[in-house]
């Protein structure tokens, strides 16, 4: 019942902002060509299904590949840091300057390395979900209880042995967190990567479809990348339900 | 087997300058025979957790010596895995140091008929009760295999008719098993119903301030004239008003 109740609230928020953003188009004074009405966006989504499809897929792969090699790099990533006292005082602060780098200008600079095909974009869509992992992972880890700790001492439990029985199960809580937000700056990422060199996707989609004037089209690409991120969103929450059931029913 | 033997010991926890070291323990003697249930009291920041972390040598004193036999931690908190089972999380004594899953559950598969824990192999920690945790703990600490327990307040965090059943249990566990037993407790009733001998502590920097032997048979109950009696002079040794 809840979640009924919860859906039909969210349902009524999106009506809404449909309503007046359709009412604004069509009775405000911004040229349709600077912002389509929501039934534009709509035939567009129907009239153009099978280019958006495709360029769809090419995005879809890219961040789907994308996430996997920010989480696997990521958690590695974390568990370095948390390991070593000297990695963290060093290289976690170029960490953080890495994400304040903006994206579009290596964007074009990993073009020229690494070409137009999917890799430039791996980097690119790995570089900016990365960072999030790396944090929440990092937290997770530094979150086991240092009495449990302790005790393993006494079990006479070898280093590795701790992190394999007990650190590695505890970050994997921080990895999901970190995956659900990755997964929504790996959809801006890619549409930058792809802007900055590429001949699919729905980033290039989007390029091209501003200049020639055709702005619903470009929208339309916008809401299905929105959708796929929500969708993504939604895929991690349920494995993350599945696969480590504990983080949501705390012993106490 | 030698039991254990702290003597004369002294641990300074250093802060920032001279006058924020804070003394935890200074000229703490304590010894506990093999087999021997030694249980010691004192008031809340006596140093009690910091003497079991020497005991089981996850400190090293600051002055005097500390000579122990292998000593495993039965903490406060059960401290239980909460992705494990029960059976496993008890198991994890033996899996960390590297016996593999199958046999290391069926090491600990017999512990769970012996401590009325049968049943329960496969549940999560957070679907077994305070007590039931606590005995799934104590499971862990036996399968670790050596011959110290170190036991830090170990029913504190359950309900009161929860911790006597736990008490009791304690006792009869200990009967079935013995090992030579350091017990840090508040509770000064705790201390008699289950020790062979208690050692008062004065507050911080805590030491060994009275030795009571607790002569009487087993079990013990807390309404015993011979356990009030005892547990009075405790009181007194602590300079709680009686």
């Amino acid at each position: 019942m809840r979640r009924f109740a919860g859906v039909l609230v969210a349902a009524s928020i999106v009506l809404a902002l449909l309503g007046a953003w359709e009412l604004y188009a069509v009775l405000g004074p911004v040229d349709p060509l600077l912002l389509p009405a929501p039934h534009d966006v709509a035939r567009s989504l129907w009239q153009d299904r099978v280019l958006l499809w495709e360029n769809f897929t090419v995005t879809a792969g890219e961040v789907l590949l994308g996430i996997l090699v920010a989480g696997a790099a990521g958690f590695a990533c974390a568990i370095a840091l948390h390991l070593s006292l000297a990695l963290r005082r060093s290289v976690y602060p170029l960490l953080v300057a890495s994400q304040t780098i903006p994206i579009p200008i290596v964007a074009a600079l990993l073009v020229v390395w690494l070409g137009f095909d999917i890799a430039p974009k791996l980097v690119i869509i790995g570089l900016v979900s990365f960072f999030p992992i790396v944090v929440t992972t990092l937290d997770a880890l530094a979150r086991v209880d240092p009495e449990l700790i302790k005790l393993l001492r006494t079990l006479d439990a070898p280093r590795l042995a701790v992190m394999r029985h007990v650190e590695l199960p505890a970050a994997l809580p921080g990895l999901f967190s970190g995956a659900k937000i990755g997964v929504t700056v790996a959809v801006i990422g890619a549409v930058f990567a792809e802007q900055a060199g590429s001949s699919s996707g729905l980033g290039h989609l989007v390029q091209q479809a501003i200049p020639q004037l055709l702005t619903a089209r470009a929208y339309a690409a916008v809401l299905i990348l929105s959708a796929f991120a929500i969708a993504l969103f939604g895929l991690l929450t349920l494995a993350e339900r599945m696969l480590v059931p504990w983080a949501h029913h705390p012993p106490r | 087997m030698d039991g254990v033997h702290v003597d004369g010991v002294e641990r300074i926890f250093r802060g920032r300058s001279r006058r924020d070291d804070v003394v935890a323990l200074r000229g703490m003697d304590l010894c506990a025979a093999p087999g021997e249930i030694v249980a010691v009291v004192g008031a809340s920041g006596c140093g009690k957790s910091t003497l079991l972390e020497l005991i089981c040598g996850l400190q090293a004193p600051d002055a005097g010596s500390v000579s122990a036999d292998p000593a495993v931690l039965l903490p406060q908190r059960d401290l239980l895995l909460p992705w494990a089972s029960a059976l496993d999380n008890a198991a994890l004594a033996l899996r960390v140091r590297g016996v593999p899953a199958a046999r290391a559950r069926d090491e600990a598969r017999p512990w769970f008929e012996r401590f009325g824990l049968a049943g329960f192999e496969r549940a999560r920690p957070a679907e077994l009760s305070g007590g039931m945790r606590q005995r799934v703990a104590f499971v862990r600490t036996l399968l670790a295999g050596k011959p110290v327990l170190a036991l830090d307040e170990p029913f504190a965090a359950l309900d009161a008719l929860t911790r006597q059943e736990m008490q009791g249990w304690l006792a009869r566990a200990l009967a079935e098993e013995p090992r030579t037993v350091v017990l840090v407790t508040h509770d000064v009733e705790e201390a008699v119903v289950l020790g062979d001998r208690v050692v008062v502590m004065s507050p911080r920097p805590g030491r060994a301030v009275a030795e009571l032997d607790v002569a009487l048979p087993r079990p013990r109950h807390r309404t015993d004239a011979s356990v009030v009696a005892l547990r009075e002079q405790a009181l007194q040794a602590l300079g709680a008003p009686a």
